[in-house]
């Protein structure tokens, strides 16, 4: 074989992979990719129920309501509240007041069914997605200590 | 006084850095052997000086000096001396100083040991390693300077973050670091072979060490992250393709990569272009995975307070230097002459096709990660790519690689014979099929994918013995024979051995948890019984207990098997004192490789708790695999080749001129 033959094989089997995994990535981000989304996109857009989304908000002080492994809660961004139900055992960082994502989908009913709540390492941190959905609201900080609700500190 | 000495130095040691950079990368350029002899004991002060800025920080933070705001957010009096120790670390600023502790080092030690390198490539490396040093510590001192002081000075610290309190994170980011910015190292001697001009054999035994060492910090590195975060975290989960950890992954696939692809130019003298990528890319890399770590851009669980105006001097340094090293590669790179020649089927042929599919998971992870960015700013909609993507695209493209992977070290240089190497390989596919055939019928439930997976597994650890096998001549003649031989094996022949073998035992144990790991989550009041595979736990009460900065609330668990006792089980909800925040400290049990998780959930009213218990068999051999990656590395590492240092160069390339 010649130069030129051996660098033809060494080019086409680098674009066939290439190629291979692109299709892999085309596929796997129709399928898998999930959209974060406020209460108030919820009520807003009047998203379709059945779809899997991520919902982030703040857990609304005295909304939360836990029997054995059932937790019920309300996420809001300060202009509206969606109800959640969760099962499992929550984050340690989960309390009423803190900034959290969860993952799941919305029922018919209007209630969320999240299938896991993440809440994150540091308790001074507001997940961004949270914090930039209350900011849109007006909502960011100091209205909120205002009315009672402590949030975290703004991240430093 | 301390903090200041601390802070001096470390702006003495940026102006050393830069009268480094200039001096050394222009004594390189005009040959002037007094210029490019200062760069080696201008490297050795500036080490001298960040560690003593580093040295200063630790005092403070074990003094408790809590007139330090660094100190004072980060610590607490009545922490255990090992985490005030730790926590110099656990923060950004501290962390960053870390970074720049480990650039330093590093390049103190191509001062020290790069006594062979030809004046001008060393000058040209030690320059480009001072003008990184230089960024970070600019870095260090406009944003995130540990040293600012608090006036008044506060009795009491904050606290490090509880989850930090832990031996994990003693070990975790220096290692990492060590793996991140040992990177920079072969980054530095492919921009300077750039610059030069020219590279040839030598260059590639100058540069393995390295990469291998860089390689093995980030291997250990990652498997303890991971660790960490599988005992810590309280969810069982060992990975969970989230962005920092993706940042980790990155580097390292491209570092195994280069690894590969840096034997193939030291043997064969080939696939030079693609190795100088390869080393400018896995610093890159490295470079991007602190970026997206300490700018918070990307949501992750990883993600501590941060400040985002820091992003931008971040990005600024990141758009620098990679754009930097790409634009110099595109415009210098077709000077490097083409080198041997290889058949497709051949073991440089085997490597290429390892780089390929390294270099294209690596892609589809890059993609993965960013992707919710790039998304972000086109549509304004938030987005977030998780496991299924990864599982999608990077698992597909990593059984190829998995399976071609006992066949590469069997296969002769220029040109092999597939059917020849498959032949001494049936030992190994034998092994692997009845693998697959028991795990067919021992082992109920589980996707059918998986006994497959187990038997890829178990195909790649009797690779690697049959190459040892082979080698030896193991079975063809007396022991003694074999014993003999394999003595006389190079080192770094037994490291590739042991490195592949371990790669086998880590993808065993994933597929082994992942396929046929069992959970229960339930609530148990005291007295009752939970049981997972045979194992018993009955739960003997909630026990309160007293640590030096928190208090702890126990489980009690008695662990039966057939009715024996066989151990107690005490996971503990902590509460520190001074954040008040709580954390899960799950109990684990091992048995033989396999292991009981257990953590519990928050008490409920009625005096019950919610606990979740898993059952993950051969959940260990994840992390003992890396290990056995981790001794490979070193093994190979000490090979004398590497050792007794590359001979000089040919003259005829020696004499070419730099332009």
């Amino acid at each position: 074989m010649t130069r030129r033959q051996r660098r033809l094989i060494l080019i086409g089997s680098g674009l066939t992979i290439l190629a291979l995994a692109f299709v892999l990535v085309l596929n796997a981000l129709r399928d898998s990719i999930v959209f974060f989304n406020s209460p108030t996109d919820i009520v807003e857009k009047q998203l379709k129920p059945g779809t899997r989304i991520r919902l982030g908000g703040l857990v609304q002080p005295g909304s939360l309501v836990r029997k054995d492994l059932a937790a019920h809660f309300e996420l809001t961004d300060g202009k509206n509240a969606i109800a959640v139900s969760y099962h499992g055992i929550l984050p340690d960082l989960f309390r009423e007041g803190q900034g959290i994502v969860t993952e799941g989908i919305l029922q018919t009913s209007g209630v969320f069914i999240a299938d896991s709540v993440l809440a994150k390492h540091d308790e001074t941190y507001m997940p961004k997605e949270v914090a930039d959905a209350l900011k849109k609201q007006g909502h960011w900080k100091d209205d909120y200590t205002k009315r009672g609700i402590s949030i975290p500190e703004t991240p430093r | 006084m301390i903090a200041e000495i601390g802070h001096y130095a470390l702006v003495l040691a940026f102006a050393l850095a830069l009268i480094q950079a200039v001096v050394g990368l222009m004594g390189a350029r005009l040959r002037d052997p007094v210029l490019t002899g200062v760069a080696e004991p201008v490297m050795l002060a500036q080490f001298v000086f960040i560690a003593v800025a580093f040295g200063s920080l630790t005092i403070c933070y074990v003094t408790s000096d809590f007139s330090v705001a660094n100190v004072f957010q980060n610590s607490h009096s009545a922490m255990p001396l090992i985490y005030k120790f730790t926590s110099v670390w656990g923060n950004h600023e501290g962390s960053m100083l870390l970074w720049l502790f480990i650039l330093a080092l590093f390049g103190a030690l191509v001062a020290l040991f790069g006594s062979n390198l030809p004046a001008s490539l060393r000058a040209n490396v030690l320059g480009l390693q001072s003008l990184l040093a230089a960024a970070f510590n600019l870095f260090i001192l406009a944003t995130s300077n540990p040293f600012l002081r608090l006036a008044p000075p506060p009795s009491e610290g904050r606290d490090l973050n509880p989850i930090l309190q832990d031996i994990g994170l003693a070990v975790h980011p220096p290692l990492l670091y060590l793996g991140y910015v040992g990177f920079s190292v072969t980054f530095s001697f492919a921009v300077a072979a750039l610059i030069e001009g020219r590279i040839d054999a030598a260059w590639a035994r100058w540069v393995r060490p390295w990469a291998l060492a860089a390689w093995m910090c980030l291997t250990a590195g990652v498997a303890l992250g991971s660790y960490w975060a599988y005992y810590e975290l309280g969810w069982g989960g060992w990975w969970f393709w989230d962005p920092v950890e993706n940042a980790s992954l990155m580097p390292w696939l491209a570092g195994t990569a280069l690894l590969h692809s840096a034997v193939v130019m030291e043997k064969r003298d080939a696939l030079k272009v693609w190795t100088v990528l390869l080393a400018i890319l896995a610093f890159s890399l490295s470079l991007i995975g602190t970026f997206l770590v300490r700018s918070g851009v990307l949501t992750s669980v990883h993600t501590f307070a941060n400040d985002p105006t820091r992003g931008v001097f971040i990005l600024a340094i990141l758009v620098f230097f990679i754009g930097g090293a790409l634009a110099l590669y595109a415009w210098r790179a077709p000077l490097l002459k083409p080198g041997g020649l290889f058949a497709p089927i051949s073991r440089e042929g085997a490597l290429v096709f390892n780089n390929l599919f390294l270099i294209t998971a690596c892609a589809t992870v890059f993609v993965g990660t960013l992707y919710p960015l790039v998304f972000e700013a086109l549509t304004g909609e938030k987005i977030s790519v998780g496991a299924p993507y990864f599982n999608a695209t990077f698992a597909p493209l990593f059984v190829p690689l998995l399976i071609a992977m006992p066949f590469g070290p069997l296969l002769p240089w220029k040109r092999g014979d597939l059917y020849g190497v498959a032949q001494r390989l049936l030992g190994a596919l034998a092994l692997a099929a009845a693998g697959m055939g028991m795990t067919f019928i021992v082992v109920r439930g589980g996707p059918v994918i998986a006994p497959f997976a187990i038997g890829l597994a178990i195909f790649v650890m009797a690779g690697a013995v049959a190459d040892l096998v082979e080698r030896t001549n193991l079975l063809r003649q007396p022991l003694s024979g074999s014993m003999q031989r394999a003595r006389g094996l190079p080192r770094s022949v037994l490291g590739t051995m042991l490195a592949h073998f371990g790669v086998g035992l880590t993808l065993l144990g994933i597929v082994s948890e992942t396929n046929y790991g069992t959970e229960r989550i339930t609530a148990l009041t005291p007295g009752q019984t939970i049981s997972i595979r045979g194992y018993d736990l009955t739960f003997d009460g909630l026990v309160p207990r007293q640590g030096s900065n928190y208090s702890e609330l126990v489980g009690k668990f008695t662990v039966r098997r057939g009715g024996q006792v066989i151990g107690l089980m005490e996971p503990a909800k902590r509460t520190f004192i001074a954040r008040g925040t709580t954390t899960t400290e799950a109990a684990l049990m091992t048995r033989g490789v396999s292991q009981l998780y257990l953590s519990l959930g928050d008490p409920n009213a009625d005096g019950s708790i919610a606990v979740r218990l898993y059952h993950k068999p051969l959940v260990l051999l994840i992390w003992i695999g890396a290990l056995v990656m981790f001794a490979g590395g070193a093994l190979s590492l000490t090979d004398r080749r590497l050792r007794v240092g590359a001979p000089k160069p040919a003259r005829k390339t020696a004499l070419q001129p730099a332009e």
